[in-house]
């Protein structure tokens, strides 16, 4: 019987644009409210700074990284420390689709930046399932 | 005289995702930066410093540097201290609410009573040492690399 295996998410959080608390508040939506059995939450900066617990999360799980700017450091980060990345996602690429909801506010996003998260979350959730599917498959081949 | 440029303080927060207090970290850094302390302050962003940001990490080698973490792990001061050099101080909520009595700090989304009090202690930690790194005579040694020019990815 195969373990049951769960996906890392890591958003950037990057404090200087609200795109960046969109990428933390996706990523709060996906693992508390949407997938909390399939999902565990890893801080970016445990995992660059070395940390035992944050590593062995994202290199036993695919991972699916939330980034607020083209820079995309939160994927780059994970595939430095030697992580899959199943699936790396844009916060700009998802607003670029969804033009009415632009955020506002780092501390304490407005109301369009908040559904602009859900919107990401919702994206992800829905495509979480094939990759579980294909990582677990990917065990057994 | 040469123009030389105005003097800051970087804010480095941790920012930690999974914990309350890296929530904490988050609010006080950009309470510092936007309300009490504008003009005085940039935050550097701790995922693109880590990532090889250039321009985040020479302004934290030549300015002096303050870092926010969440709990005793202090990734973002240890992260700067990797990639740059030891921060001119550093503060941890964890215990300065252990200090200051302020306990069951939850809500790593939304704040409870406990994770506001915190910020408010944090916001008011970082600006007292903003205000006596800035009063400090400046060394030349730094002074000396500045670059006047806007630094990319630092705000």
């Amino acid at each position: 019987m195969s373990e049951r295996r769960i996906v890392s998410v890591i958003p950037c959080s990057g404090i200087g644009k609200a795109f960046g608390t969109v990428s933390r508040e996706a990523a709060y939506e996906l693992c508390e409210n949407l997938r909390p059995a399939d999902t565990t939450l890893v801080a970016l900066s445990k995992l660059v700074v070395g940390d035992q617990d944050a590593q062995s999360r994202v290199r036993t799980n695919p991972a699916v990284t939330i980034d607020g700017c083209k820079l995309m450091c939160a994927s780059k980060l994970v595939k430095h420390s030697g992580a899959t990345v199943a699936r790396e996602v844009s916060v700009l690429d998802v607003f670029r689709r969804h033009k009415d909801l632009k955020p506002e506010g780092i501390a304490e996003l407005n109301e369009p930046g908040k559904e602009l998260a859900r919107a990401i979350a919702a994206e992800i959730s829905g495509g979480l399932d094939e990759i579980l599917a294909e990582t677990t498959g990917g065990q057994h081949a | 005289m040469p123009d030389l440029p105005e003097r800051k303080v970087g804010i480095i927060a941790c920012s930690g995702e999974e914990l309350a207090v890296g929530t904490v970290t988050r609010l006080a850094a950009l309470k510092v930066l936007h309300e009490v302390r504008a003009g005085k302050t940039v935050t550097i962003c701790l995922p693109l410093f880590l990532a090889g940001g250039e321009g985040d990490r020479a302004f934290a080698r030549f300015h002096p540097t303050i870092t926010v973490d969440g709990c005793e792990l202090r990734c973002a001061a240890r992260g700067t201290e990797m990639y740059s050099g030891k921060p001119t101080a550093s503060v941890v909520v964890s215990e300065l609410a252990a200090q200051n009595s302020v306990e069951h700090i939850d809500g790593r989304r939304r704040l409870n009573e406990a994770g506001q009090k915190a910020v408010e202690l944090t916001t008011e930690r970082l600006m007292n040492l903003v205000d006596q790194i800035l009063a400090t005579k400046q060394t030349a040694k730094p002074l000396i690399s500045i670059t006047p020019a806007p630094v990319k990815g630092a705000r």
